[in-house]
């Protein structure tokens, strides 16, 4: 329980505190979102008008731009892939309270270790490489996830700075492999990635390459593992108190190693599929900020797995959609981003209100 | 437990490997950079003028407002001016990384999306990502900046000989300096033929008027990078260079420049109108004569896939006016040696260049030919000092 205090008056204390409250009643939350979301167009309306555009036209832009016809549904999915599999994959460590905010890095690491094997094994056949890649994403995310884990259970480190600055090292180790080691040597003057071979290219199936399946059946497994495995069991008492799952015999570190390898493989095989399906290489802005927006996709899904793909949808639709609006209104980016924070702020500070009431007491003499 | 882990890491592995079916298509390789359009039958049927939707992949913002992107929006601006186009014909996407390969098959995506059916993709970094995607959608005309790659159908490379402007420019800087040191902010290292040869270039000018002048670089290996292309102009003002020339995205070198009371040369759009106080001249491109001649060839059918690479004659490059703080005579010099490269008469890159490392290049009475100067020149000329 958080509380924050304020000095109203000097003499007359005042204090806001912010209190959880208890479950609201359905229908409640309902209205509570739907006002949100209204008041996030209004706020956003006034935007649009103050930068010289006509909202309504702006916002059935980026509906329609997200949904109106077959590639532009194709763009939106493939926004929503590795959002899915990201927020799926943070999600295992964040019921275990891990606060694992490394997405990015084990996209990242996931992405490399699939790109050696894309990039200096081109000619294997297509039926061994893709495996093997599929493989060497889930080892490099899991392994990047297993450092800060073995860390904690071992030294008890604070797993979010960890997380963290693990990102920055799995950055700069893409550029130095680019900048060297791994440099396409038929592109001299310009360093980059080597393009894949039509043979580390996942295949499309309806569309859009294979990674959607591989979403929908990791939405479906994590589902699984988390509400009807021993596993999942696991990480529910090691999140709610570790004390408590080592008193009933739990393995609090194995645990946690294993979560944290799971969680790590899962965004590293995001990692993958985007260099494999969607870019035909390996870049340093593969993740394009996954790792982070997973963190407000989990948290606004309650780390629930069949809202995450709700919300993934959500995000993914306004991210395509936002992006539609620029080129159509010629809006800067900072306009568009702008107005998906105002969203953002609104429904974020919804689910607040949702969760705590704030509550304004007088304080009595006996301080 | 464990079985069930591998288990479940088997299962993927062959829901991944029964999804890889296909075989393996055959690469078709780039040709090498072709040069001039000879051929007058389209490799794509004509598209009727009100049926045009041209689609514009910008690295940044053009309100960035001088430099490259700007320039090639001034030259979009151009041509819908020239041909008549309508506001809504023309979709541009902005900021769209050169490093990251999803976001520019995204934009050209939205393009698509959106109707578009000649796509005008500006930056080097592209290239790759283009020359895919124009396997991809083969009704759709590609057209890619500053490359050198084509596929003969609907996939083809627009760049020009600005290097002809740097030689130009390179007189005004080399009659200009009193330190007999010139600075120069490059964007890409000595392996970037396009680069390195405008900076070959730009020296040969200095040479022709000034032997006793040395070229200094600094290479900051970004094409936009604000900060560093204005500390790479200061370190070279500080080490006693008095007139900058710039291969970089901002003004920021300029207004180092003018700052610090040196002059110097600027580049993409006229830069006087940043430094007017340093600027001496600008080597600028007019892609409006590649944007309109492209786009008048696709309403005639006649676009035929091949690489365009113009220079000085055909208005695609030139220097800006000079401003008047360019010694005495630099006017009547730039204007003899122009007269040449406008008849034809003489290019930059003839005869026998002396390197810095005191090799030569080339022959006597010919001149280096296209592809070379495309993606050959990784050698300094004599008077180049390397950082």
């Amino acid at each position: 329980m958080s509380s924050t205090e304020t000095n109203a008056k000097k003499q007359n204390r005042f204090t806001l505190r912010t209190v959880k409250r208890a479950q609201l009643p359905k229908n409640k939350v309902a209205m509570l979102r739907l006002a949100a979301l209204l008041m996030a167009l209004l706020a956003g309306a006034v935007f649009i008008m103050i930068i010289g555009s006509n909202p309504f036209a702006v916002y059935k832009t980026m509906v329609e731009g997200a949904l109106r016809s077959k590639l532009a549904i194709y763009g939106t999915i493939k926004i929503m892939i590795p959002l899915l599999i990201t927020s799926l994959g943070i999600t295992l460590a964040f019921k275990m309270k891990f606060w694992n905010v490394g997405g990015e890095g084990q996209i990242i690491m996931g992405a490399l270790f699939a790109s050696y094997f894309g990039i200096f094994h081109g000619d294997w056949p297509h039926a061994v490489l893709i495996p093997v890649m599929f493989l060497a994403g889930m080892l490099g995310g899991g392994l990047t996830g297993l450092l800060p884990a073995y860390f904690k259970a071992k030294y008890n480190t604070n797993e979010t700075l960890f997380t963290l600055m693990l990102n920055y090292i799995a950055l700069n180790l893409v550029i130095f492999l680019r900048e060297g080691p791994w440099a396409d040597p038929t592109s001299p003057g310009y360093k980059k990635f080597a393009l894949f071979t039509e043979n580390g290219r996942l295949d499309k199936v309806f569309g859009v390459h294979a990674g959607w399946i591989i979403a929908l059946v990791l939405l479906i497994l994590t589902f699984i593992y988390l509400k009807y495995t021993k596993h999942g069991y696991e990480i529910d008492v090691v999140g709610e108190s570790t004390a408590t799952a080592g008193y009933a015999g739990m393995n609090v570190k194995k645990i946690i190693l294993r979560t944290m390898f799971i969680s790590g493989a899962i965004c590293g095989i995001a990692g993958m599929i985007e260099v494999s399906g969607n870019a035909g290489t390996m870049s340093e802005g593969v993740t394009r900020g996954v790792g982070f927006t997973a963190i407000i996709v989990a948290w606004l899904a309650g780390l629930k797995p069949w809202s995450i793909f709700i919300i993934s949808a959500l995000f993914s639709i306004m991210e395509k959609g936002s992006s539609v609006v620029e080129s159509t209104f010629g809006l800067s980016a900072a306009c568009a981003d702008v107005l998906q924070g105002i969203i953002l702020f609104f429904v974020i500070g919804c689910e607040f209100f949702i969760r705590f009431k704030v509550t304004i007491s007088k304080k009595g003499g006996t301080n | 437990m464990k079985k069930k882990v591998l288990s479940l890491a088997l299962t993927f592995a062959l829901a991944v490997s029964m999804l890889a079916g296909c075989g393996t298509k055959e690469e078709k390789n780039a040709e090498p950079a072709a040069t001039e359009t000879t051929a007058k039958k389209g490799t794509m049927p004509a598209i009727k003028k009100e049926d045009l939707k041209i689609g514009v992949i910008h690295i940044t913002d053009p309100a960035e407002g001088s430099g490259y992107t700007y320039t090639h929006d001034l030259g979009i601006q151009g041509m819908q001016k020239n041909i008549g186009l309508e506001d809504s014909q023309i979709i541009r996407k902005n900021n769209t990384s050169d490093q990251d390969a999803v976001a520019i098959q995204t934009a050209i995506e939205e393009c698509i999306e959106q109707g578009c059916n000649v796509i005008f993709a500006t930056s080097w970094g592209y290239m790759d990502t283009v020359e895919a995607m124009a396997k991809e959608y083969p009704d759709v005309i590609f057209s890619h900046g500053t490359g050198y790659k084509c596929n003969g159908k609907n996939f083809n490379n627009y760049f020009g000989r600005i290097y002809q402007a740097r030689y130009l420019s390179g007189i005004a800087a080399g009659m200009k300096t009193t330190t007999n040191k010139i600075g120069y902010v490059a964007a890409m290292d000595k392996q970037n033929s396009e680069v390195t040869g405008g900076l070959d270039a730009f020296a040969m000018g200095i040479y022709s008027v000034n032997p006793d002048a040395k070229v200094y670089v600094k290479v900051t290996n970004s094409w936009f990078d604000p900060e560093a292309e204005a500390s790479a102009a200061e370190a070279l003002i500080a080490q006693g260079c008095d007139v900058i020339g710039q291969h970089c995205d901002t003004s920021n070198p300029m207004t180092a420049a003018q700052a610090a009371g040196v002059y110097g040369v600027g580049y993409n759009s006229d830069m006087s109108k940043d430094a007017p106080n340093a600027v001496l001249t600008s080597t600028m491109w007019d892609w409006s004569a590649y944007y309109t001649a492209a786009v008048q060839q696709i309403i005639d059918g006649t676009w035929d896939a091949t690489n365009y690479f113009g220079g000085m004659k055909e208005g695609l490059v030139k220097i800006a006016p000079l401003s008047n703080l360019c010694v005495d005579g630099t006017k009547e010099k730039i204007e003899e040696v122009q007269n040449k490269i406008l008849s034809g008469e003489w290019d930059v890159f003839t005869g026998v260049i002396e390197t810095n490392d005191g090799k030569t290049v080339g022959e006597e009475g010919k001149s280096l030919d296209d592809a070379t100067i495309t993606g050959g020149i990784n050698w300094y000329f004599k008077n180049v000092v390397e950082p």
